[in-house]
């Protein structure tokens, strides 16, 4: 038996992380700033999302929305009524949205241009794992907590908390009935993620969301050259 | 995931005709979301009437690193539960190590190529 030893150095992902490079360029390129939003199942990134793009509409931006789940379009049609374009992805079992799904969608759908938008937001499936390793090119990765989830949460998945670059806490109109403790959950974010910025909101009362309507477009004039 | 790491070394032996993988390394940083245990499970699976069949899939996970600006060193952390350096308790948030998800090397048995 003759053995030898190959060294690879390979990434794993790197297909992925080549596909999400390309992406990264084009929404420079169209001027567009591109938010991954990532949480477990039943957070309410939906509903937020829903005000996010109602929200932005008022103020006169152009704004799409791919939403990514397993199976159904229910997202994409509830997503509809804020009168923007939404486009489902279904991955049929697989638990994360990837580089090429995002770019096989964005080519295929007619009518929307990366290059006359000013906002896209990617709904990824409900998932605090894995998507954490899928980089699609956004600019942004926000992490969605709501209140209902313990205050634990960013201890439990922390590879993801520790990726994020802005985090937000929903349902923050249930916070009374469920105890939260919103000092130690403001502390664990910051132990996992120190420094993120956190916006504390509620999509029912519409608590928060003008001060993270704000952030989005500071965000996008900052990056705008 | 394990797909590509099959197909990525089946890649790698074209300069090795014959040649059968006896075990493939990978680095995976604290970071990487992965879990050693399940990524074994599904290798043996997926190696399955290929190249790498037989052979031992080993994880070696790497710690986070971070660069601690207020003690200007990098400095090990011992689990991902709290970024703050070591040495002086400040929040770290420049991770230099940890979120690798890579092959490193592969061992294979060449002795087919000859025979």
């Amino acid at each position: 038996m003759t053995t030898r030893i190959v060294e690879l150095r390979r990434g794993i992902l790197k297909k992925n992380d080549e596909l999400a490079a390309g992406l990264r360029a084009n929404y420079a390129k169209a001027g567009v700033l591109v938010l991954n939003l990532v949480s477990s199942p039943g957070t309410g990134k939906t509903a937020f999302l829903e005000q996010t793009l109602k929200g932005l509409k008022a103020k006169g931006a152009r704004v799409a929305a791919l939403v990514g789940d397993l199976e159904t379009d229910n997202d994409a049609r509830r997503l509809a009524s804020s009168g923007v374009p939404v486009r489902q992805i279904n991955t049929h079992g697989t638990c994360h949205l990837d580089a090429e799904m995002i770019g096989k969608h964005l080519d295929e759908w007619a009518g929307v241009a990366l290059d006359q938008l000013d906002f896209l937001f990617i709904e990824n499936v409900g998932n605090l794992v894995c998507p954490s390793s899928y980089d699609l090119g956004e600019a942004i990765r926000v992490v969605l907590l709501s209140v209902t989830e313990g205050e634990d949460k960013p201890l439990k998945y922390p590879t993801m908390f520790n990726s994020a670059d802005a985090a937000v806490i929903t349902k923050t109109d249930l916070a009374g009935p469920c105890d939260f403790n919103r000092g130690l959950a403001l502390k664990n974010i910051n132990e996992i993620r120190p420094g993120i910025r956190i916006f504390e909101t509620s999509a029912k009362t519409g608590v928060g969301i003008d001060e993270w309507l704000g952030y989005l477009e500071t965000e996008r004039a900052n990056r705008d050259h | 995931m394990i797909t590509s790491v099959v197909e990525t070394v089946t890649e790698s032996l074209a300069p090795y005709p014959g040649a059968k993988v006896l075990e493939v390394r990978l680095k995976v940083g604290a970071l990487a979301s992965v879990i050693p245990e399940s990524l074994e499970f599904c290798y043996g699976i997926v190696a399955e009437g290929t190249p790498l069949e037989g052979s031992r899939l080993v994880v070696n996970v790497l710690p986070v690193v971070v660069h601690c600006a207020h003690c200007d060193q990098d400095a090990e952390l011992e689990g991902i539960q709290s970024f703050r350096c070591p040495q002086c308790g400040e929040p770290c948030n420049d991770v230099r190590q940890g979120r690798e998800l890579e092959i490193d090397s592969i061992e294979i048995d060449e002795a087919k190529e000859r025979a």
